[in-house]
């Protein structure tokens, strides 16, 4: 109860982080350079045209009065029509998003998978050589710019040994893409069983998700040193090597599950790192996701899909920083006690 | 004595701060006499000369337009840390200000500060930064602006933080017992007690503003071509990537590594000495 209870305050207090970034979106969208009715008019407008489409866009009303309309085109799903397709900005966002998702997913988990062992070894040999290779790596990760490390692994995988298929987009011409369930290729591919297509689509992914894997590595690794050195000095380790416990035993359960609290806190920061690395990343390998979309609105002065893409950004960070919240308040057994 | 002391300490405890400096220095010297050294004219183009690869005459070779690819790194040096300095010395003046204000007033300055960085934080900093550049326009300067927008909240917290635990020192009664003013107490009294930490957390971001404006213009946002900058030129090389001529993206891309990484050196560096008890 006392849990759930937790949960829903949580939840309440994503409430305000939502309002602050639709209050800034909308300000973008108002602060547009020159007047917004001209520009959306064209340039063969007459005045009354303009006067048209300026009260078609509710600007001849106050800006209190235009926020609320905004607001109710947003709770619609209305983020306005694009200006170089002329298709809703939310209809192509949707198309695209899960493009994107499973490219950071699939960057995110990577990095994971190398960061916290790295972390935890670094951890139990402080001043060690793979403490300093640890360091070493974690500062050069974080300083490499995401689009160049993205054009190394081509050249050497790709140009140099062949081995990557070309980084154009998800999937190669040859193959049809899996029918959409959950808009992943990969896993769409494995629920109909094609493994070719599956192949396909993970080997078309692997450099672009390593690239964002390297950049998300550093923070991870960092916190998860930082984190296991704290709880390897806690009286509990010390308790418990003293009752001869195994190293094993004392080094995943004890130290690590304490551990594993201020990492996954971390996790939401370096989820917002990856949104905007993605965006790089998706421009490299041409990857059809929402950032190569917004890139593209951007170089045609597409205002309502750039607003739309950074509120969309921006919700999807909001979110999951309150899963990761929620998922702390479950895991960790001291909350609730300590009230 | 026991400054230099110390500094020998940390540095013995970590000689890649030494390698930091070092770097500093010589992307300051690029930066400064850019022009002087740049073996070429970062701007001519020989059309002749065109994608050479790294040669003697040209030791980081010849872009697509025949100009020289190591001047042009030499001279974008200026123009690459003059946007991540102005930017993040405009974060640090408004920043501190907004901070050291939250933590000395409290109730609701504090809490409308605290509103304001939040709200900035809840974006995936990179985007908003597209989105202030997109809206405001595509001008370096508006990069700036937008950087420095993104970096607020980094500063806030810290000026917030270490001015809200003094606020009641008794060094600070003691001022204004004597009489002092608010913003004499701020300036003189607590004000210097925020600079440390600030140092550490303006060499850390340093390198992150620069990756985040050159990535800025990767994607075709702030610095426009012919302009020799980072980013662009390894936006310019990324399509010579696929067919070999790898010397255009590698050498622009190193450098803008390595200044990022120099400033990550100098900033862990500095928070060793400033504070050893946060290294992680």
């Amino acid at each position: 109860m006392e849990k759930l209870s937790r949960i829903g305050g949580r939840i309440l207090q994503a409430i305000p982080p939502v309002f602050g970034v639709i209050v800034i979106t909308f300000l973008l969208t108002r602060a547009l350079p020159g007047d917004p009715a001209v520009f959306f008019a064209g340039l063969m407008a007459d005045d009354s045209t303009i006067a048209q489409v300026r009260a078609e866009l509710g600007l001849d009303h106050s800006l209190p009065v235009q926020f609320l309309y905004y607001l109710r085109d947003l709770l619609q799903g209305d983020l306005g029509n694009s200006l170089s397709t002329g298709r809703p900005v939310m209809t192509e966002l949707m198309a695209r998003l899960p493009a994107s998702l499973e490219l950071t997913l699939a960057g995110l988990f990577l990095s994971m998978a190398v960061a916290i062992p790295l972390g935890v070894l670094a951890a139990t040999r402080p001043g060690s050589w793979i403490d300093h290779l640890c360091r070493l790596l974690v500062t050069a990760g974080v300083s490499l710019p995401t689009f160049f490390t993205g054009l190394f692994l081509i050249y050497v995988f790709y140009y140099l040994l062949g081995w990557a298929p070309s980084p154009l987009g998800r999937l190669d011409f040859l193959y049809i893409s899996p029918p959409q369930v959950t808009g992943f290729y990969t896993i769409d591919a494995i629920l109909v069983g094609d493994w070719e297509v599956f192949w396909a689509a993970l080997r078309q992914m692997i450099l672009p998700a390593v690239t964002l894997g390297l950049f998300a590595l550093a923070p991870i690794a960092r916190m998860t040193r930082a984190a296991m050195l704290s709880a390897l000095s806690g009286d509990y380790v010390r308790a418990a090597r003293a009752s001869g416990l195994g190293s094993g035993r004392i080094l995943w359960v004890y130290a690590f599950r304490n551990a594993a609290l201020p990492v996954l806190t971390t996790l939401g920061m370096v989820f917002s790192f990856l949104l905007g690395a993605n965006v790089l990343v998706e421009k490299v390998f041409s990857w059809p996701g929402i950032g190569s979309y917004a890139i593209g609105a951007l170089v045609a002065s597409d205002y309502a899909a750039v607003q739309g893409f950074v509120l969309c950004m921006a919700l999807l960070f909001v979110v999951v920083n309150l899963m990761i919240d929620v998922m702390l308040t479950l895991i960790d057994p001291r909350v609730g006690l300590e009230s | 004595m026991a400054a230099i002391a110390r500094l020998r300490y940390t540095v013995s405890e970590n000689p890649l701060t030494v390698i930091g400096f070092g770097l500093f220095a010589v992307f300051v010297i690029m930066a400064v006499f850019g022009p002087a050294i740049a073996p070429y004219d970062p701007l001519a183009t020989r059309a002749v000369n065109a994608l050479q690869p790294p040669s003697m005459a040209h030791p980081f070779g010849t872009d697509h337009l025949g100009r020289d690819v190591l001047s042009r790194v030499i001279v974008a040096a200026r123009l690459d840390l003059g946007i991540a300095l102005s930017a993040v010395m405009l974060s640090f003046v408004v920043g501190s200000a907004l901070g050291c204000l939250a933590g000395f007033r409290g109730g609701w300055t504090d809490r409308i500060v605290g509103r304001l960085s939040d709200t900035i934080m809840a974006f995936p900093l990179f985007v908003l930064a597209m989105g202030v550049v997109a809206t405001m326009g595509n001008t370096v300067q508006n990069v700036i602006y937008a950087t420095a927008v993104i970096n607020l909240p980094f500063y806030i917290r810290v000026a917030r933080a270490e001015v809200a635990v003094r606020r009641n020192a008794g060094y600070v009664q003691a001022a204004r017992l004597s009489g002092s003013s608010d913003l004499r107490i701020l300036a003189t009294q607590l004000f210097p007690n925020v600079l440390p930490p600030m140092m550490v957390q303006i060499s850390l971001n340093l390198g992150w503003a620069i990756l985040n404006a050159a990535g800025l213009s990767f994607i075709g946002l702030g610095v426009r071509p012919p302009a020799a900058e980072w980013g662009i030129m390894v936006a310019e090389g990324a399509s010579y990537i696929v067919s070999g001529e790898w010397w255009l993206a590698l050498f622009p891309g190193a450098a803008l590594m390595l200044a990022v990484f120099c400033f990550n050196l100098m900033g862990d560096g500095l928070r060793d000495m400033v504070d050893p008890t946060r290294r992680t």
